[in-house]
């Protein structure tokens, strides 16, 4: 497939504010049950909401630009039972919503306890809120991941792999987000941001490498054989009915070389997972911005690689049909 | 229910693109049109099309087979780009089962082109809208039409009538008795999508020659005195043996 | 039950008041098919084949459909141009001026060459259907340089054909697939009946007919074909005279159809001393000399072993075979019998190695032929009356046919090879019968048929109409175009020595004669709708310097060149003034049966264009324009006896004009008589044309069933055709097996006639190609080549989706064939190291192209081809100058030569079929290589780029095609 910019930053960005709003949401949780204490609770999850939502925001924008017809965009909601992406577009707004709420809440310290409990829980509202949100969240992520997914025949796609990866690497960047972010604003979070962003990444590692394993191994089931119906080992296509490229020679090969697409591979795998991991270690041992940053925005640009090449791989049964390209 | 389909024949389809075209025209200035075209006159020029013809060269010199395979939106039964359409553009008529796209609804997300494993959609780059064969819906019940014309713009002009265009789920039809006589196949069955559109496969004469065909009494050549004439003395049964 | 309604209605219906249709004919290419154009607003909507026309029956092709492209191409010509002051040829630099300025400047000219050597006019004309009319222009103007583009396309079809059998394929035969069991096509791609028989082929196969490709490639057609045999381009004499030879052999000819209906059991003088050798032994003297074969040839009588006239009429049973002494001692032998001798070393196994066809495969093909024809016999119950009055209760069919075009036209061994093909047809019985080879109106014709040339540079004189016609059919040497020393009259040296019956012209010689001054220098050269400084030139590089080179004193080598085309093509840049003609679209035209109409088996039709849509801006129809210079040059054609305009425009032209005043002979046989009762014959009707339009622009005369077969025997037939004026006698036109006319050549090249006698250079060549039974020859480039340094063949085909070089222009077109590859079997690839997708050099010896390599394992090993005339020139065409079509897409002609090595037959002789005339385009041999490290990878040749001439439409960047404007 072709790797569309406006896609891999509406998936990455939203992925990254996802990732961040469940780090905050973790942090108050830990918080409720006084794992860690929190300086300045109100402003941290304030503005890390206002964090995440201006990922969200960004990624919704982005997402525009693939659009034919922006202006139309509300359509989409109309087929939520047969269409994840339907569904994604509900979701995300949904999910926006309630960060939004989050922030507020948090932001304005209105925060009302709705039951009384033996255990010191404070501010259930917002926790309230904030389980609703983790609950879009995920939901937001396996719709976002379900669009590839449930197609059949993009057979790289087609596997509850995708759905992990979409969440674990989500969350990972944004939980290195949050180790960076916190660094800033609440550095004694940066050990538990820190420990968990190393975690999850490790695990988005070992989700990623299985899918890139199996996709490795593809056999897939459309071959020019059944594309055209005749059995013989040897077929050729001579001409594709064009010559100066169309629709189907643009939207679904991702025209790089082979040793780009190939290298892209390696670029990712260092950059999503290697040094972020390294950086980490580094910078939770001093606390140090800068290195945190370095780790999270190196991530993040791995995980273009990473979206990038996940579009790429894919070989859509399409390209049987257009193979002089 | 109805299932109107092409059924396509390779068996005499020779790649004269007149499918290609004849579509072109019809659609461009049609409801759905227009079908634009970039770079119409310069580099690398590319457009809009709901119907293309490839070539395939199959086996190795001499014994070598090229087949023209013409292909449009097969129009479906299970049609995977219509339930991932999010905005209910995609649809398939109940009334015909022809898939199409509604132009005002579609937001151009090219999801459903991402759907469809065939390709057979196509994103108009001006109008932003995706498109497809349309079966000319406009054209098969255009009342204004004589009857004999009411038929998609690439059958009418197929110069080997490789296209033919009928109800799929009739079992009398045309189409049916035809996709039953002469093998008639779908594209990519492995995932379900049960094209309406078939195609029929090639089918070969041969001629059966019996050795004797060729040892004939009213051979001309004895009239002209070359085949051998039998010699006479040399011994024979008569000579040998008495019965 | 049904779907909710959208919002965009994909049903809706424009309101019918935008909405005009209108009839006409199609010319997106020469099939001529009938059309049927919708128009919104006054724009054409939508054009679709007309399902009431007889040759397309409502289908269309992939060009038809796409005339839209045409008709708003960017390309069009829009306003007379003159190059401008300063600019050289080439650089397609005009301005605009009127057309009276256009009309004075071409007067002016022509008026004073007229008056002082008419010769020094020449008027070439390429793909036009109108040759009646450009024809009679130059008659009227007393030029013989003349002629249309049939001299570089496939005279060897006509020709060969029209010599042996007195019709042909091309657009004057073919097929009858409704009937046939057993179709063999060889070396044909497209053609000209295109359409058509796309139709008959899918029935074909449908019935379960057998279709056999012949042909060193597979595309096209041969893709459905139930057998394709790959041979090696030009052998195919070599397959069809071992073919010939195994159905001999076997005895599967028909050895009635043989005796009653050719000259094979007539017999031939084989007395070396007398002059009559290798002729007829005749009975008596006909009493009226006419153009007709007379029947008084003898033949060998079984019952009373003797020679006797040979008469269809009375009982007979002559041999078919043998050596004979005349009473006076003559040797005589049958022509069957000269044919089996001469087939007696043409094995399968010898054509093996030359076709590069298993013995075995020629073998079984010449017995499926054979038992084909003899074993699925047709028996029609038609009967019929044979032109010796014999009565027929039937007819019959032997159901083999054929179909056969450029792959053996367009080498220079063509003429034979084509013979051999007629003779073929002719052993399995097969000529005008169902299943077999058909006749279309007006052929059959006598053999060869009446048409003659002047005879002699003193037929061409000052401000008169030339005494003969500017082509013809010559039947003996002294039916040559030559002067005393036998040198040509024609600048194109057409029926000359060199090419005795270049029945077609050779205008592909023409520009290079001119430029060189031999067999003299032109002033003036009009060229109407051929692109002879791009694909219908051979050597194409240094025709385009020619067009352009000055001799010493600064002075064009040809003065001045008039094009008339509708596009900006490659030629009109080297124009002096350009006219700009209408489209197709835009224009009256008559597909007449003084040319070549689009007649059925069943009998003659014709048909017409009418206007669907105005001029585009200044354009004018051609026809207009020779009417306006006839008039103003007092062309007695043109103009009333008071000397004033005869005719008020080109319909009214073709409604008036009559072959000879009151002959009642025009260029419609339809609606005749004044108010149209007649047809082929009859006084003008002043309501003819709408009498066309009402009938879908055609008319169809469908003969009665018993004219419709063995037309050259059909005693009906022939005086149907007598009594309409289609021909003069209504003789026997019997099957040429042996043929008389080449002999005759030849014995006047051994110095043994009276007559013309060829230049001593020549005697040889003539000679040895004027043998009167076929023969297979290496084409003479292969002949004249190294053919270890270049051991490849290299061919070109046509696409179906493109007309020659017309539709690059065409916004849809151009997508299917942005540009070209050169098609090259992967073992031989390999052999060079070369890849798909490569850039490799082809080069001959005369030149070499870069283009890009395609594999393909539906191509003989030793040739390489590409689709013709996909390449283009930067900037022509309306197109940009870094268009595909001009870097990556390439032109094959570069590597061809319109002239042959210098050898015995002289220095600049063309590469032609000895014999036609005909432009040799496949023989050329090449060799391939990869293109080195550092090489661009763009096409070479590359030319300067071009801009657009005063007057072209505007190159749109992107276009959403919707007439009648957006919704
Ligand atoms: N290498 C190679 N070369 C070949 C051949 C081949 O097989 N191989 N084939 C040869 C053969 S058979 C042929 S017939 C020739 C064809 O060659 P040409 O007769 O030269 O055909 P084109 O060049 O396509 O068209 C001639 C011109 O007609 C113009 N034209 C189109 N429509 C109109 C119109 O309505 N009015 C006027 N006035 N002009 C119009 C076009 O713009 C173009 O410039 O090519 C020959 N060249
Ligand atoms: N679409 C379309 N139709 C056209 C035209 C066009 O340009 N486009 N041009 C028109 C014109 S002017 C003409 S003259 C006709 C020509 O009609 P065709 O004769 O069909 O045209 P070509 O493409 O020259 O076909 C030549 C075929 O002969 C094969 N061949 C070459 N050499 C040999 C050989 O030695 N032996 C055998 N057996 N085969 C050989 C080639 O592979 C090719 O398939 O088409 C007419 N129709
Ligand atoms: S062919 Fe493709 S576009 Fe057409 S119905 Fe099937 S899936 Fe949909
Ligand atoms: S491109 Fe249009 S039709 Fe296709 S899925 Fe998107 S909205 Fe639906
Ligand atoms: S049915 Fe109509 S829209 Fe579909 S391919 Fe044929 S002409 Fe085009
Ligand atoms: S129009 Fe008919 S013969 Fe031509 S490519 Fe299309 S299906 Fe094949
Ligand atoms: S075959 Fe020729 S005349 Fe017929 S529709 Fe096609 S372009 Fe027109
Ligand atoms: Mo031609």
């Amino acid at each position: 497939m072709h790797p569309a910019f406006s896609v891999i930053f509406l998936t990455t960005l939203i992925g990254t504010g996802q990732g961040l709003f469940l780090a905050l949401f973790t942090a108050q949780s830990y918080a409720a049950v006084d794992f860690v204490t929190i300086q300045n609770p109100g402003q941290f999850y304030a503005y890390g909401s206002v964090i995440a939502l201006l990922l969200l925001i960004v990624g919704l924008f982005s997402s525009f630009f693939h659009l034919g017809h922006p202006e139309r965009a509300w359509r989409s909601i109309a087929r939520w039972r047969t269409s994840w992406l339907s569904r994604e577009v509900i979701a995300l707004p949904a999910f926006m919503f309630f960060v939004f709420i989050y922030g507020v809440m948090h932001f304005f310290g209105w925060d009302p306890t709705i039951i009384t409990t033996e255990q010191p829980l404070q501010g259930q509202m917002s926790l309230y809120v904030g389980i609703i949100g983790t609950v879009l969240c995920f939901a937001l992520f396996v719709c976002t991941a379900m669009i590839y997914a449930c197609l059949k025949f993009l057979q790289e796609w087609h596997s509850p792999l995708t759905v992990v990866n979409y969440i674990l690497l989500g969350t990972a960047s944004g939980f290195t987000l949050a180790t960076a972010y916190s660094a800033v604003m609440a550095p004694e979070l940066v050990t538990l941001f820190g420990t968990w962003a190393t975690i999850i990444t490790l695990t988005a590692l070992v989700s990623r490498s299985a899918s890139l394993i199996r996709n490795a191994r593809i056999k897939h089931k459309s071959t020019l054989q059944t594309a055209i119906g005749v059995r013989h080992s040897n077929i050729e296509q001579k001409a594709m009915g064009l010559m100066g490229g169309s629709f189907n020679t643009r939207e679904f090969f991702h025209g790089a070389k082979m040793g780009i697409f190939r290298s892209i591979k390696w670029i990712f795998l260092v950059l999503v997972f290697l040094v972020p991991v390294v950086l980490l270690a580094t910078g939770m041992r001093n606390s140090s911005i800068d290195v945190l940053f370095t780790a999270f925005a190196i991530q993040y640009i791995g995980l273009l690689a990473e979206r990038w090449f996940f579009f790429a791989q894919a070989n859509h049964p399409q390209n049987l049909y257009y193979q002089t390209v | 229910m109805t299932q109107l389909a092409l059924v396509i024949d390779l068996n005499v389809c020779v790649g004269c693109h007149a499918c290609v075209t004849s579509c072109k025209q019809w659609n461009t200035s049609g409801p759905a049109g227009s079908m634009s075209d970039d770079n119409p006159y310069g580099k690398d020029p590319t457009g809009t099309f709901f119907n293309r013809v490839q070539s395939f060269e199959i086996g190795d010199y001499p014994n070598t087979e090229l087949v023209h395979f013409p292909k449009s939106c097969l129009h479906c039964e299970e049609p995977p780009c219509v339930p991932v359409c999010p905005t209910g553009a995609s649809y398939k008529r109940e009334e015909d089962g022809i898939v199409l796209v509604d132009y005002d609804k579609c937001i151009g997300c090219k999801y459903c082109s991402w759907a469809c494993p065939y390709g057979a959609r196509e994103l108009d780059e001006h109008q932003k809208v995706m498109k497809k064969c349309t079966l000319c819906v406009d054209r098969i019940y255009d009342e204004s039409l004589p009857e004999p014309e009411r038929k998609p713009a690439c059958v009418l002009a197929c110069p080997t009538n490789a296209r033919l265009f009928g109800d799929v789920h009739e079992s009398e039809s045309e189409v049916s008795v035809t996709i039953r006589e002469s093998g008639g196949y779908q594209l990519m069955p492995e995932w379900g999508t049960k094209p309406a559109n078939h195609y029929l496969p090639r089918r070969k004469t041969k001629i059966k020659i019996h050795e004797d065909e060729l040892i004939r009494a009213d051979n001309p050549l004895k009239k002209e005195g070359l085949k051998p004439k039998t010699v006479v003395d040399e011994a024979t049964l008569d000579d040998v043996t008495s019965w | 039950m049904s779907t909710p309604k959208p919002i965009h209605d994909p049903i809706k219906q424009p309101d019918s008041e935008r909405i005009e249709v209108k009839n006409t004919t199609c010319y997106m290419c020469a099939c001529r098919c009938g059309i049927r154009v919708t128009l919104r607003d006054g724009e054409v909507r939508y054009i679709q084949g007309n399902p009431d026309h007889p040759l397309n029956k409502g289908i269309i092709c992939a060009k038809g459909s796409s005339g839209i492209m045409k008709q708003y191409s960017p390309a069009r010509l829009t306003k007379p141009l003159r190059r401008k002051a300063g600019a050289d040829r080439g650089d397609n630099e005009f301005e605009e001026i009127s057309w009276d300025e256009a009309f004075s400047i071409m007067e002016e000219r022509m008026v004073k060459l007229r008056k002082t050597d008419p010769k020094k006019f020449a008027m070439f004309t390429g793909r036009d259907q109108m040759q009646a009319m450009t024809g009679l222009f130059a008659k009227q103007y007393g030029t013989p340089n003349y002629a249309a583009h049939g001299g570089f396309c496939s005279v060897n079809m006509a020709a060969g054909m029209i010599y042996t059998i007195g019709g042909s394929f091309w657009e004057f035969g073919g097929p009858d697939l409704e009937r046939s069991k057993l179709f063999v096509m060889i070396g044909t791609a497209e053609d000209h009946h295109s359409n058509p028989l796309k139709m008959e082929l899918s029935k074909f196969k449908r019935q379960g007919g057998k279709f056999i490709s012949i042909n060193p490639v597979r595309t096209g057609y041969s893709a459905i074909a139930d057998e394709w045999i790959p041979i090696k381009p030009g052998t195919d004499a070599a397959l069809l005279m071992a073919l010939n030879h195994e159905i001999i052999k076997t005895g599967l000819y028909d050895r009635d159809f043989l005796v009653e209906y050719s000259n094979s059991a007539e017999l031939i003088n084989m007395d070396e001393n007398s002059t009559e050798y290798g002729m007829f032994v005749r009975a008596e003297v006909p009493e009226e000399e006419g153009c007709f074969d007379p029947q008084n040839k003898l033949w060998w009588d079984r019952a009373t072993d003797q020679a006797i006239v040979a008469r269809r009429d009375i009982d007979h049973d002559p041999y078919l075979l043998g050596e004979y002494a005349l009473k006076d001692g003559t040797p005589v032998k049958t022509a069957f019998q000269m044919l089996h001798e001469r087939l007696e070393e043409y094995t399968p196994e010898w054509a093996e190695n030359i076709t590069g066809i298993p013995a075995s495969t020629i073998r079984r093909l010449a017995h499926e032929m054979g038992i084909t024809a003899r074993d699925e016999k047709i028996e029609l119950p038609i009967a019929w009356t044979d032109v010796w009055g014999r009565e027929h209760n039937t007819v019959t069919g032997n159901p083999v046919s054929f179909h056969a075009m450029r792959g053996l036209a367009a080498h220079s061994n063509g003429f034979h090879t084509i013979r051999a093909l007629s003779i073929l047809m002719s052993l399995l019985g097969t000529i005008d019968r169902p299943g077999g080879f058909r006749h279309k109106a007006p052929f059959p014709r006598p053999i060869p048929p009446c048409a003659k040339t002047p005879k002699g540079p003193e037929d061409v004189k000052p401000e008169t109409p030339l005494n003969g016609m500017p082509l013809g059919w010559p039947a003996d040497p002294d039916d040559l175009f030559v002067d005393d020393k036998g040198e040509p009259v024609r600048l194109d040296k057409a029926f000359s020595w060199e090419f005795p019956l270049s029945v077609h012209g050779m205008m592909h010689n023409a520009i290079t004669n001119a430029w060189r001054g031999d067999p003299y220098p032109i002033d003036t050269l009009l060229i109407f709708m051929a692109n002879m400084a791009w694909n219908s030139t051979m050597n194409t590089e240094q025709v385009r310097n020619m067009l352009n080179d000055k001799d010493e004193n600064g002075e064009y080598k040809i003065p001045y060149l008039i094009v008339c085309d509708a596009f900006q093509s490659e030629m009109v840049a080297y124009a002096d003034l350009v006219l700009p003609d209408t489209t197709y679209l835009e224009r009256h035209d008559v597909m007449s049966m003084l040319d070549r109409p689009i007649s059925e088996y069943d009998g003659p039709v014709d048909s017409v264009r009418v206007p669907v849509l105005p001029p585009t801006g200044e354009c004018k129809p051609f026809q207009e324009v020779l009417l306006e210079l006839g008039t103003r040059l007092k062309l007695p054609a043109f103009i009333k006896e008071d000397g004033t305009r005869k005719f008020r425009n080109y319909p009214d032209f073709v409604v008036n004009f009559e072959t000879e005043p009151g002959s009642g002979i025009g260029f419609l046989s339809g609606w005749r008589g004044k108010g149209g009762e007649k047809f082929m014959k009859g006084e003008p009707n002043p309501n003819q044309w709408e009498m066309y339009e009402k009938n879908n622009c055609v008319f169809h005369y469908e003969l009665p069933r018993s004219f419709q077969y063995m037309r050259n025997w059909n005693k009906g037939y022939l005086e149907w055709a007598q009594e309409h004026r289609l021909t003069r006698y209504a003789e026997p036109i019997n099957i040429h097996i042996y043929s008389e006319v080449l002999q005759k050549f030849r014995m006047a090249a051994q110095g043994k006639t009276d007559g013309k006698q060829p230049p001593d250079h020549l005697r040889k060549r003539v000679e040895t190609y004027f043998d009167p039974l076929p023969f297979y020859y290496e084409p003479l480039e292969a002949q004249l080549s190294d053919k270890h340094k270049y051991p490849l063949n290299a061919i070109t085909q046509r696409p179906m989706a493109m007309y020659h070089s017309w539709d690059s222009q065409n916004a849809w077109l151009r997508q299917i064939h942005t540009y070209n590859y050169l098609y090259v079997n992967p073992v031989t690839a390999n052999a060079q190291g070369i890849d798909d997708g490569e850039w490799l050099w082809v080069e001959s010896q005369w030149g070499k192209v870069r283009c890009i390599c395609r594999y393909s394992e539906a191509l003989e090993p030793g040739t390489v081809w590409t689709w013709n005339a996909i390449g283009k020139a930067s900037g022509a065409w309306g197109l940009e100058a870094n268009a595909n079509e001009s870097k990556q897409g390439f032109l094959l002609n570069h590597v061809i030569s319109e002239e042959l090595p210098a050898h015995d037959a002289g220095e600049h002789v063309s590469n032609s079929d000895p014999v036609t005339g005909q432009a040799g385009w496949y023989d050329v041999r090449v060799r391939i290589y990869k293109v080195g490290a550092h090489e661009k990878h763009v096409t070479s040749p590359q030319f300067d780029a071009v801009n657009p001439v005063p007057g072209q439409p505007q190159r749109k960047s992107w276009l959403g095609w919707f007439a009648g404007g957006k919704k």
